[in-house]
């Protein structure tokens, strides 16, 4: 059993997983999703909606049952709640999305294996209250799904000319299918990350001045 | 003085039977919520796997308004169950009763993984009619130009696959070319930039049509029906 240590819910709680602490972006976590299934937008949110609906549900289950874990084996059983909404997922895609359930393929299952849940369980929902884990896995599960959407929309857009299955530049584009292939994936990660790196050091630097000016 | 060392109280390892328990425990929760969306589902998955069955062998079989099942070997075509193994074979027949086309199922090795189709062949112009990918993982932009591209798709139209003399297997063997090189009314002309994998279609077609066809042939009845 562990010391339970409930943080009080605030904004931060959900906002957190979305931008200061983006499992994409900043943690460079679930790197094989988002880089395999990223092609086209669909698929992106598809792909995003089904971990962010793993990711509540298991952490929610993990938080309900934390008291009752010993810690000896906390991580077969995350890994049993976690494959159990999986395995929900899968089959719900197949009933009611059988073309997005082919366009993901073995996707769906790995999701078992994606390290942002695990570590969301271990860190957060072992430790949490079930309303306080909820919320920080919806914003986790939403910063996930933003950044699968960022990428896949520029690589469908650039691919494929298209967005969401919709023709965006008319006929006469001629499509980057780069892009759509796996090194488009890194491609465009890699200018997401430049993008957020370079607004970062600009914010350190204006930081930086105005100290300056301040201490003047 | 002799100074007692300092003891650090190990923390109590729980039971054995605690975790066995705690594990069964869980367990049993999943088990149950997936048993509960499993019944949940089913019906729906069933009925799209059908769903999507159906079109694939219509789209092969224009204006075929009713289906039957058979599998199809070297033996020639049994009643699905019939507990013979092979390939699936539909035969399609229109409001009438009468038989329009036979779908098959075929797979050959393609760029990057087995290309499974279903094809369809008219016993009255002795020919392919089409073929539709069941599954692909072919590179995006090339190898899944094989549904998409017009030009291939009219070898389609009417790709020959008449018998031999005495039926035993077709008179042409089915083959894709090299794009621009068609001159026989059994040859593919295979797609510029795909030609792996248009010959994977090629060869699978030829495999399934070699046993199929003269299968097909020998169990027409008189009045052209299965």
């Amino acid at each position: 059993m562990r010391p339970d240590l409930t943080q009080p819910i605030t904004m931060d709680t959900f906002l957190r997983g979305i931008w200061r602490e983006n499992p994409v972006f900043v943690a460079l976590l679930g790197m094989c999703p988002v880089l395999a299934v990223t092609n086209t937008a669909t698929n992106s949110l598809a792909m995003g909606v089904s971990t962010l609906f793993v990711l509540i549900g298991s952490n929610v289950l993990i938080s309900m049952l934390r008291h009752f874990i010993p810690k000896q084996v906390r991580i077969a059983t995350y890994i049993v709640i976690i494959a159990t909404f999986v395995t929900m997922v899968d089959y719900i895609l197949q009933a009611f999305s059988p073309a997005v359930y082919a366009a993901l393929g073995a996707f769906i299952q790995l999701i078992v294996v994606n390290c942002i849940i695990l570590g969301r369980a271990e860190s957060y929902a072992s430790k949490n209250a079930v309303l306080s884990t909820a919320v920080n896995a919806a914003g986790m599960g939403l910063g996930f799904t933003l950044a699968l959407l960022m990428l896949g929309s520029v690589r469908e857009l650039f691919g494929m000319g298209s967005l969401f299955g919709v023709p965006v530049f008319g006929e006469s584009f001629q499509p980057w299918l780069v892009m759509i292939l796996p090194p488009g994936g890194f491609f465009v990660l890699g200018s997401w990350l430049l993008l957020f790196a370079w607004w970062r050091e600009r914010k350190a630097r204006k930081a930086l001045v105005e100290e300056a000016a301040h201490a003047r | 003085m002799n100074e007692q060392p300092m003891v650090f109280a190990e923390p109590k390892a729980p039971s054995s039977f605690l975790l066995v328990r705690v594990l069964g425990l869980v367990a049993l929760i999943s088990g149950l919520l997936i048993v509960l969306i499993y019944q949940w589902t089913l019906p729906s998955i069933t009925e799209q796997r059908r769903l999507a069955l159906e079109k694939a062998v219509f789209q092969v079989i224009p204006g075929a308004s009713q289906l039957t099942s058979y599998v199809v070997n070297a033996e020639g075509v049994h009643a699905k169950d019939s507990g013979t193994s092979g390939p699936a074979l539909y035969a399609g027949y229109d409001a009438e009763g009468k038989l329009i086309g036979i779908a098959a199922e075929a797979a050959a090795q393609g760029y990057a993984d087995a290309i499974r189709l279903l094809y369809g062949y008219s016993p009255e112009c002795q020919c392919i009619t089409g073929f539709s990918v069941v599954y692909s993982r072919e590179t995006p932009g090339f190898g899944d130009k094989l549904v998409s591209d017009p030009a291939f798709l009219a070898n389609f139209d009417a790709l020959d696959a008449s018998l031999n003399a005495d039926g035993s297997a077709l008179a042409n063997a089915i083959v894709t070319v090299k794009h621009g090189t068609k001159t026989k009314p059994w040859q593919i002309d295979a797609i510029s930039g795909a030609t792996v994998s248009s010959k994977a279609v090629g060869k699978a077609i030829n495999e399934s049509a070699q046993v199929v066809v003269p299968a097909v042939r020998r169990h027409l009845n008189t009045e052209g029906r299965l």
